[in-house]
């Protein structure tokens, strides 16, 4: 057990690789409780003034992905920038009501996201943090809609991909959505706290059959890399953002404002000067870890953020932050591991693809 | 938890196995199931002379990567080249052919220092 953002949380259960391959070939289970959730919703004297969802405007001023794309019952990724662009959270958006949306965001960032977040609030809208009354798992891997229907009886329907329902199990009621973190199909289901240990054993009571596995954060580490989705405090950091990340699909630069906009005009405009990268290296030996030196030539240009053996392609895999002239999809790049160096190849994302069944 | 009774421990969780002048090396049962899944070994290169408590080789599992110490003062004479192809040999048989590298030592009284596996035993818990 490690500390994790005033959290004890496993690592690993059994064995980060078993667990690892429990959800690549049949299903895990991941305790996410640690997540912060917030609703944000428009307050009943702001609703009355005009059609439009005032709780809206305000996050589409205060994320960079469009909420005006979601209809009721969808999520989006998105990031919370700081003035400067930077990256203070990625986060993913759902709209659970015409005027309320719940935002999923990382347990280290949930503090100082709600201060941002609070301190850009009029009377239009309010905001609450309800991470204390939620808990949530993760469950990802080809046997998820198995177990979808073992839990929820087999005529319930799955939600759409970043689709969140409303669901009944046992006395309570769960909010389903069809999201994750590993590149497997699989669902993402929150529950009030109290019902937490009783949904956990009926998981891995009915998960059984179907080889479930409960996992820790090296794994859910692993998976994620493999994918190439970044990880916020390695991969992502308020001195990053979207774009210099990779990740500029989910900001929309059409919308006329939001906070850190300016910065990521222009530096969509100059272009980055580092770039984030995925790399594999060319050979079998040590596996990359964050903070590495990474070089070209002998010049040093760029450091590993994150890095490790991908138990799939049992191969070393990261990512790092390139000045723009070498991040380029097939340039070759020295990592140095312990003063020696190991050549490594930039390449595409993601860095694992599951094999056509 | 596997701790024979015939081999000596560090705190950082090495045995040690008195060949004569010399001493095997390896990690323990313990120290292998908290790292759980080696998959890479820099063992320390031959006619290396370390002291007591110096890093001298590393084994890395998926998370992070382990410094591995020298228990006493000495030579490295010998290192085990299988795991190279093989280091998941570290979790299958820490105290066999998991071992990690044969050492050359000066003074055999420096052993005296190490703990033996009652004292290991509770180190542990």
């Amino acid at each position: 057990m490690v500390p994790f953002a005033g959290w004890v949380m496993p690592v690993q259960y059994t064995s980060i690789v078993e667990e690892h391959q429990a959800v690549r070939n049949n299903v895990g289970v991941f305790d996410i409780s640690h997540m912060g959730q917030f609703i944000v919703a428009a307050t009943p004297s702001s609703q009355k003034v005009g059609g439009e969802s005032a709780a809206a405007t305000w996050l589409n001023r205060m994320l960079t992905n469009n909420v005006d794309k979601l209809d009721v019952g969808t999520g989006q990724y998105t990031f919370l920038l700081n003035d400067r662009g930077g990256i203070i959270d990625d986060l993913i958006v759902y709209r659970i009501d015409e005027q309320k949306y719940l935002l999923v965001v990382n347990a280290a960032r949930a503090d100082e996201d709600f201060e941002w977040l609070h301190k850009h609030l009029s009377a239009d809208y309010s905001l609450t943090s309800r991470s204390a009354d939620f808990g949530a798992v993760a469950i990802q891997g080809p046997q998820s809609v198995a177990l979808f229907h073992a839990l929820f009886g087999e005529d319930t329907e799955l939600p759409a991909r970043n689709h969140i329902v409303a669901i009944p199990f046992e006395t309570t009621n769960l909010s389903v959505a069809r999201t994750g973190y590993t590149g497997e199909d699989g669902i993402e289901v929150f529950f009030p706290a109290n019902d937490a240990v009783t949904f956990w054993n009926a998981l891995l009571d009915r998960g059984k059959i179907l080889g479930i596995k409960p996992c820790g954060l090296g794994a859910r580490d692993t998976l994620r890399l493999e994918m190439c989705y970044p990880l916020n405090g390695s991969d992502l950091s308020p001195e990053r953002n979207p774009i210099e990340a990779g990740l500029g699909f989910f900001v929309d630069l059409a919308k006329p404002d939001f906070v850190g906009r300016d910065v990521l005009v222009k530096t969509k405009e100059s272009g980055p000067r580092e770039k984030l990268v995925p790399f594999r290296m060319k050979a079998k030996g040590p596996p990359p870890r964050p903070h590495y030196a990474v070089f070209r030539n002998g010049e040093r240009i760029g450091e590993v953020t994150s890095g490790t053996l991908s138990p799939s392609l049992n191969w070393g895999i990261g990512m790092a932050y390139l000045s723009s002239a070498h991040a380029k999809i097939g340039a070759e790049v020295d990592i140095e591991i312990r003063g020696q160096k190991f050549p490594a190849t930039i390449e595409k994302k993601p860095l694992y693809r599951k094999p056509a069944s | 938890m596997m701790i024979p009774d015939d081999l000596l421990y560090t705190e950082s969780h090495e045995w040690i196995k008195r060949e004569g002048d010399k001493i095997r090396v390896g990690i323990t049962d313990h120290a292998q199931s908290e790292l759980t899944d080696v998959v890479y070994v820099e063992l320390p290169k031959l006619e290396r002379q370390v002291n007591a408590k110096e890093p001298i080789a590393v084994v890395e599992s998926v998370k992070a990567a382990s410094d591995i110490y020298a228990p006493v003062k000495g030579t490295v004479v010998e290192a085990n080249k299988a795991l190279e192809a093989d280091p998941g040999l570290i979790n299958r048989e820490p105290y066999a052919q998991g071992w990690i590298y044969v050492l050359k030592i000066e003074n055999p009284d420096d052993l005296k220092n190490l703990k033996d596996a009652a004292a290991y035993k509770k180190q542990i818990g």
